[in-house]
């Protein structure tokens, strides 16, 4: 076989690799939607759910989903930008660095429930936080943190030496190639790592159980005042995700339609994240012409 | 203008340095944080698993070489029965297997998004591998249970429920992490390493598979050992498929258990600070130390494609 | 001071201004009194719905319940860390509790039965079968008269209670050969209705027409038969606080043994009331007969 026809038998296998996967990921998302969208309507997406009767929503659950994704989000990613950076911009290739690194990725292979049995003790029981959205955003950023530190790191590495000289040259200090050359450049990067672990946030469910909790007491809307009980904003009230409200219904739930009721969330959860996937990039794009043509 | 006040305006640092020093302690307090939570959770996971042995005194070796798994009945001896060799073998297996089908379709997905067509790649191969990382493991299990089970079921025989099903519903869960991580690793090979490969008149299989693949082997494993990371650590999907009992896997239909579905099944149902719940904490330790181990070889064989 | 940062100090000042006006005008009533209640996942969705409608009828009230399994609720009430502990269990069944501390509230009595694949073509086993089937000396059904498939065991996880009442009343004390797992009554119910040979056991409000469920020596299954102990394999549900319970824990907790709870939302869900029973069992399994029968 000449070079020739290999590199064409090769890339053929590489075209079916690639189909076969795609279409794997569309069975998926297929099975997800088609048994989940006839749930769907606008009383199960806002309506709180029913313990033990038929048509309950997942209201209170989508709204507490986003809210704890959005707290996670806030507390985990400064804290894993900056350790990325330094990481990678600042600390030198010894064994310190390497043995930090290695503790992060073992961090990150731990079984969900291991933190969140870790939070448990320590947010809800010691630090007497009780179970609340605050307990559960401290548990998801444990969760969350290795992962997203890690796929920073990456986005830097993605950035060639070159623009790192570059700044240095031109006489910017290291701190300042690094926050006006190098980030702005590694923004849609960032971002895709961003959307990667967000996801992961959103269908977490094992860390959250024992921290936000499983029960999602009804919510008055009408109430923003982060210190009332029923107000949605408050952060020490106990909080059940879709995900959680998930593998709630499944487990134990007697309602007679906890099937529908499970598949419509599925479905509602899929959705969501490709919201929030398509506003993501969308915001990535912007937010990348702005910083580099500037 | 005196001497002196040129001297404090030449020794004064600057905005710049200011900045520097600024930023450089923020990003340090950053790490130091992630190193805190680190330490205790490891800390907080290593004194709990420990006290099975020192203050239950179960024999190390028992643990790890006993093939029964009842903590809270003790044997003929007077022993509590806590042997984790069928979970250590059930959890190194499944990832194992996991890891290797799931491998060749990531990076091949990956090279196809990077190097063959990367407009359908961003198109339509980034954004569904993005979406699917987010569907939670629950989801997984119970289409595990429902498509992935009863088709093991009719093929092969048995229950279903195994190994195999716990391999075929991780290795679809992992795609999507080293599938992404894989492209990245891609990414990160410069451009004129390719125009170097096909400017000598090699085709572009040749400086795919000679020149970009080597060059980003390093990247590649960290995508695998982040993938068996995934496998290992994930405990509902597992759980549905894989039958969950502490057997030594005798074929890969036959139910057994890992250490994240025994320790997610049985955590609920002890009582802190009794032997059954520190040797489940145990079972915890030891996936520590398994994923520290994995981690040690795959930095080996970086460290050597690195050198060649 | 350029623009930007002087649209930043108001943007900050605006803000805490809006949280000191948020605090000033929080409803003072609702900090004022709540109570924490953890542990078994299978009685949750009752001291949930109860809690609903106990702090409807008593506003400024917030009762929080969680689950977190049998074990965890135990170990939460001994440490003090909440107020009440759900348990399926006697106290002292549990392993590494003092049951000394623990003041036992008995709100619900659940019947416990074995349930089996549609396919499998048995109703009816004697006890001896159902212990020889769950200890692996019969693998087949034709052997108790069904179809020729082989038993495929599940059952509940270690420590669970379904599973301690059931190896204690349902299996005369035998221990169950090690099979698979499952860790809650909804994916055991799932895996019975779609594996062919599959027996488990269940809560009798978790049998439903996917799975069929088996009488014992030609005894049903059915609510009237555990009121007289005929159907020997139920248990109570019980609410353990530490000490006496005082304030809002006990009148809550007299709230759920209340009638006005124990004639709609424990049948509701598929329990019985301990006051329906004839007879009254204590930790070590005896039976003393109180009702009239």
């Amino acid at each position: 076989m000449n070079s020739k026809t290999q590199n064409k038998v090769a890339i053929g296998g590489l075209y079916g690799i690639a189909g076969l996967v795609v279409l794997i990921l569309l069975a998926l998302l297929g099975y997800i939607l088609i048994s989940g969208l006839p749930q769907l309507n606008w009383h199960f997406l806002t309506a709180p759910a029913k313990a033990f009767l038929k048509g309950g929503g997942v209201g209170v659950q989508l709204f507490n989903s986003f809210y704890l994704l959005i707290l996670a989000m806030l507390i985990s990613f400064p804290i894993a930008l900056g350790a990325a950076i330094y990481l990678y911009e600042y600390a030198k290739d010894n064994w310190v660095t390497t043995t930090i690194r290695t503790a992060i990725e073992i961090l990150s292979s731990l079984p969900s429930v291991v933190v969140g049995l870790f939070g448990f003790l320590f947010f809800v029981v010691k630090l007497r936080l009780g179970f609340s959205i605050l307990s559960g955003a401290f548990a998801l950023t444990f969760f969350n943190l290795p992962l997203l530190t890690r796929s920073i790191e990456d986005s830097l590495r993605t950035i060639s030496d070159v623009q790192r000289e570059g700044g240095l040259a031109l006489g910017l200090s290291r701190w300042e190639t690094v926050t006006r050359v190098i980030l702005p450049a590694a923004v849609p990067s960032i971002l895709t790592g961003v959307i990667l672990s967000a996801g992961r946030v959103f269908g977490e469910a094992a860390a959250l159980i024992y921290t936000a909790g499983q029960s999602a007491p009804a919510l008055n809307f009408a109430d923003w005042n982060p210190f009332n009980i029923s107000s949605p904003l408050n952060p020490m009230r106990p909080a059940e995700t879709l995900a959680v409200h998930i593998w709630k219904i499944n487990s134990e739930g007697i309602m007679p339609d906890a099937k529908a009721i499970s598949s419509g969330s599925s479905a509602v959860l899929v959705l969501a994240i490709l919201l929030f996937n398509f506003a993501a990039r969308y915001l990535g794009k912007r937010l990348y012409k702005r910083l580099t043509s500037a | 203008m005196d001497n002196k006040q040129l001297e404090q305006q030449l020794k004064r640092r600057s905005k710049a340095a200011k900045l520097e020093i600024w930023g450089r302690t923020i990003s340090l307090t950053a790490l130091l944080l992630i190193v805190a939570v680190v330490v205790a959770i490891i800390g907080f996971v290593a004194s709990k698993g420990i006290a099975t042995f020192t203050s239950n005194h179960v024999n190390l070796w028992d643990f790890l070489s006993g093939k029964n798994w009842n903590p809270g009945i003790t044997d003929a001896h007077g022993k509590p029965e806590v042997g984790a060799l069928p979970m250590i073998v059930g959890s190194f297996l499944i990832t194992i297997l996991s890891a290797i089908v799931a491998t060749p379709f990531a990076i091949g997905t990956a090279v196809f998004m990077n190097e063959i067509s990367p407009n359908r790649g961003a198109k339509i191969l980034q954004p569904v591998t993005e979406l699917l990382v987010g569907i939670p493991s629950v989801v997984y299990g119970f289409i595990g249970l429902s498509v992935v089970v009863p088709a093991t079921r009719a093929i092969f025989g048995g229950s279903g429920f195994g190994i195999l099903s716990g391999t075929c519903v991780l290795f679809v869960m992992i795609l999507p992490t080293v599938t992404s991580m894989s492209a990245d690793a891609l990414k990160a090979v410069p451009r004129y390493y390719r125009e170097a490969s096909l400017a000598l008149g090699a085709t572009q299989w040749q400086t795919i598979y000679k020149v970009v693949l080597r060059a980003a082997t390093p990247g590649l494993m960290t995508a695998v050992v982040f993938g068996m990371a995934r496998a290992f650590g994930e405990a509902l999907a597992v759980q549905m498929v894989i039958g969950n009992a502490a057997l030594m896997p005798s074929s890969l239909v036959s139910p057994s258990a890992t250490l994240t579905s025994v320790l997610t099944t049985g955590i609920g149902n002890t009582v802190m600070g009794s032997l059954q719940n520190n040797a489940l904490w145990s079972l915890a330790l030891v996936l520590l130390l398994m994923s520290l181990v994995f981690n040690l070889i795959i930095r080996l064989i970086g460290r050597k494609g690195r050198l060649q | 001071m350029s623009k930007k940062r002087w649209v930043q100090g108001l943007v900050l000042v605006i803000l805490m201004a809006l949280g000191i006006y948020a605090y000033q005008t929080r409803e003072v009533s609702h900090a004022g009194e709540s109570i924490t209640a953890v542990g078994s996942t299978a009685l949750q969705p009752l001291v949930e719905a109860a809690g609903e409608q106990y702090t409807g009828e008593h506003l400024g009230t917030f009762i929080n319940v969680q689950g977190g399994g049998t074990g965890t609720g135990l170990s939460q009430i001994q440490e003090g860390a909440v107020q009440i502990g759900n348990s399926d269990l006697f106290a002292g069944e549990q392993k590494g509790i003092n049951a000394r501390q623990l003041v036992d509230h008995r709100v619900a009595v659940v019947g416990i039965t074995p349930i089996v694949n549609k396919k499998v073509g048995v109703k009816n086993l004697s006890t001896n079968q159902l212990i020889k089937i769950f200890t692996g000396q019969i693998t087949n059904w034709k052997e108790v008269g069904g179809a020729d498939q082989s038993i495929v065991l599940i059952n509940r996880a270690q420590g669970s209670g379904t599973r301690a009442t059931f190896e204690q009343f349902g299996l005369a004390n035998h221990r169950s050969k090690t099979a698979q797992e499952q860790d809650s009554s909804g994916m055991v119910r799932t895996i019975v209705a779609t594996t062919p040979g599959a027996i488990s056991y269940v809560a009798f409000s978790y049998v439903n027409k996917t799975v069929q469920a088996l009488s014992l020596n030609h005894v049903a299954p059915t609510e009237v038969n555990v009121t007289t102990n005929d159907w020997r394999i139920w248990s109570y549900e019980h609410l353990y606080t530490k000490g006496q319970p005082t304030g809002l824990t006990k009148a809550f907790i007299t709230y759920v043994q209340s009638p006005a709870i124990q004639n709609t939302l424990v049948r509701q869900l598929g329990y019985l009331s301990p006051d329906q029973m004839l007879v009254e069992r204590d930790a070590n399994g005896h039976i003393t007969k109180t009702g009239g029968a």
